[in-house]
């Protein structure tokens, strides 16, 4: 009954696009990674990118908040819509661009600060607090949303790296969501943990639905099929098939994309 | 007799023990090397170092205990046979003790981990034979003259007629005003050249830009201090000392400490960039990520995760300049004073380590004595500097595995 009612939800949210990606090309170098991917990402849903190693599904993840930029081999092309508007315009600023487009990364990395200013980084940085009791609000209720709360409320000026794996990851989820993102880009964030940490990050992921554009990228096959509503699969640069997660998983159209899912090539 | 033959016997008895070793394992292995328990060359090894080694230590212990004895000229007759006897009993013994069973491998390695474990006590010995030695000399100094006049006293004027006032307390000024005004100098220009080579240089600008840098971590400090007499102080003196009303010589703690602080900047910025470059690559992405802009992300993510190795850089460069003296002597003189205006020439304390020891000395009296009390004090600073700085560098190394 529940699972009706999260794919009914999921169905009418693909209604409003969130990302449209057209043509999207990267080269490393010589190297061309992404090959010529368009792809639509609805609101409020869960996009799940599978594939093999080195496929480029995190490459183009990375496309989404230009952190590219950051790699000075790398190179762009084509064209990437957030509601709309052209990020890949130069004259867009990366860097409000990423306050609006949150990433969690593969390995937890919170920054050896207290817990209580790995959070507030962000909102200091973009000035979101007018004063110190707005910014404990803040804290609070992204540590809240990060689903950590409760472990951490005792201990908030304590060292983030001090914390296990699993928490360390929900702190930087709750860091990224602090900044009140739009779109929340999470590039493996459980292939460093345990399956009880992975299971409660993976439950997380279920509640941020409800306010951001999730797009998730993972190595594990159940864990797209768990979380998302849409999947895209990519194999050598390539967008190989995008659509409901349970057609991908059930009935992929593609031949390849049916080889990954049984398990013969990747 | 000289020990010269001795010597010459030693090499030459333990090349024929090693030949003896070999052979005798050959025979009595009938042939098949197999069963042997070491192989001929460790029963080769074992005889070397048997031979050598004690009789090698027999001949430095004779030299100490000819030292310590106070006895001069050639040494008896009985001590190089003493020695060359010793040498032939481990030549025999080591090669009586071939055998099928004998494990002349572990053997070997005993005689060369000991070897080792001397080596690093001979360091360790200087070490301690160095605080020895000026320990004994400052006990001597202050037989002589009161302690606390030697630390609490502001006058230094040693007079070698006697009655002198030797006050730490001037040169200990100076030293720590011209390490500060170095170390202002030479940390943020150091530490933002780190930054600049490790977070934006391109790695063509790096490769070159690194090594130019280090460069003048290999100039002679004599040439900073000719830099310092012929260039900076007259330069400081024409357009800002004299313009400024703050006095007329060219010598002065300014000088001194510029300079000094050039020498500085390769220890900062060599080590800071190093430790910068440690910072895991996932932390600059996790505030990049955030939507920090560069240099958001250098100040509050990669600075103060680098900190602790940054401090330890930094006292690692302010032992150094504590202990500094040619660009001292050549750039801020030889005046011994307590004054705040940095155009003036004060002196530190190596500077008078050097002059109370130079020309004719007395070891006696309290004038050259003082030169040890002082050079005590000074291994005291640096070498709590020094003990700090490594807390604080392996401090740091805890926090990323």
């Amino acid at each position: 009954m529940e699972d009706m009612y999260r794919m009914d939800k999921a169905m009418n949210a693909q209604q409003d696009t969130k990302i449209s990606a057209r043509n999207v090309n990267v080269y490393y170098g010589d190297k061309h990674a992404i090959k010529d991917v368009s792809v639509e990402i609805a609101d409020k849903t869960v996009t799940a990118f599978i594939g093999p190693s080195g496929c480029g599904k995190s490459t183009f993840l990375r496309c989404i908040n230009r952190m590219n930029d950051t790699i000075d081999i790398a190179r762009v092309t084509g064209n990437i819509l957030i509601d709309g508007e052209d990020i890949t315009d130069p004259r867009v600023d990366p860097v409000q661009l990423r306050a609006k487009v949150g990433m969690v990364f593969q390995k937890p990395n919170p920054f050896p600060k207290s817990i209580y200013d790995n959070v507030a980084y962000g909102p200091k940085i973009h000035g979101l607090a007018r004063n110190k009791s707005d910014l404990d609000e803040i804290v609070e209720r992204a540590l809240r949303r990060g689903a950590i709360w409760d472990e951490v409320k005792d201990r908030l000026l304590e060292p983030g790296t001090g914390l296990s794996g699993g928490q360390q990851q929900r702190l930087c989820i709750a860091r990224a969501v602090a900044t009140e993102p739009e779109v929340l880009l999470m590039d493996e964030p459980c292939s460093a943990l345990d399956p009880i940490a992975t299971a409660q990050v993976e439950e997380l992921i279920d509640e941020l639905r409800q306010s951001y554009s999730v797009v998730i990228v993972t190595h594990s096959m159940q864990q797209a099929a768990r979380v998302s509503q849409k999947t895209a699969f990519f194999h050598l640069g390539n967008m190989v098939e995008y659509g409901v997660t349970d057609k991908i998983f059930t009935n992929p159209e593609d031949p390849r994309t049916e080889s990954y899912i049984s398990g013969r090539i990747g | 007799m000289s020990l010269t033959l001795p010597l010459l016997v030693i090499i030459v008895l333990s090349i024929i023990g090693s030949y003896l070793a070999r052979r005798r394992a050959l025979s009595v292995s009938g042939g098949d090397i197999r069963h042997l328990a070491s192989l001929p060359k460790q029963h080769g090894l074992n005889a070397i170092l048997s031979t050598a080694v004690p009789a090698m230590l027999a001949i430095i212990v004779w030299l100490f205990a000819a030292r310590i004895m106070e006895y001069r000229g050639a040494a008896p007759i009985w001590v190089p046979l003493g020695i060359m006897a010793l040498a032939l009993l481990g030549l025999v013994l080591s090669v009586m003790k071939v055998s099928n069973t004998f494990r002349a491998r572990t053997a070997s390695e005993t005689w060369i981990k000991g070897l080792l474990i001397g080596a690093s006590t001979i360091a360790i010995m200087t070490t301690v034979g160095i605080v020895f030695s000026m320990l004994f000399e400052s006990i001597n100094f202050f037989r002589q003259y009161s302690w606390t006049s030697f630390f609490f006293s502001t006058d230094w004027s040693p007079n070698f007629r006697g009655n002198s006032d030797l006050g730490i307390l001037p040169l200990l000024w100076g030293t720590l005003y011209i390490s500060f005004i170095a170390l202002a100098f030479a940390v943020p220009t150091g530490l933002f050249a780190a930054i600049y080579l490790s977070e934006y240089a391109t790695p063509r600008i790096r490769s070159i830009a690194k090594p130019a840098i280090e460069i003048l971590a290999g100039i002679p400090t004599i040439v900073y201090g000719l830099f310092a007499l012929v260039t900076v102080g007259p330069f400081l003196r024409d357009y800002f000392a004299q313009p400024l009303g703050f006095g007329d010589s060219a010598s002065s703690v300014m000088t001194a400490g510029l300079v000094m602080g050039i020498m500085l900047i390769p220890f900062v910025s060599s080590l800071s960039d190093d430790i910068i470059n440690a910072v895991p690559q996932s932390m600059r992405d996790g505030s990049l990520g955030l939507g920090a802009t560069k240099s958001e992300t250098i100040r509050q993510v990669v600075v103060p995760a680098a900190l602790p190795g940054i401090v330890g850089a930094i006292l690692l460069a302010a032992s150094r300049a504590i202990g500094e003296t040619m660009i001292v002597v050549l750039g801020a003189g030889a005046a011994a004073r307590i004054s705040l205006n940095p155009f003036e020439a004060m002196t530190t304390v190596t500077v008078k380590i050097v002059s109370q020891l130079t020309g004719d000395t007395d070891f006696a009296s309290p004038e050259t004595l003082v030169a040890f009390a002082l050079g005590l004090t000074l291994f005291v600073i640096t070498l709590a500097l020094n003990v700090l700085a490594l807390y604080i560098v392996r401090r740091y190394r805890e926090q990323y595995e």
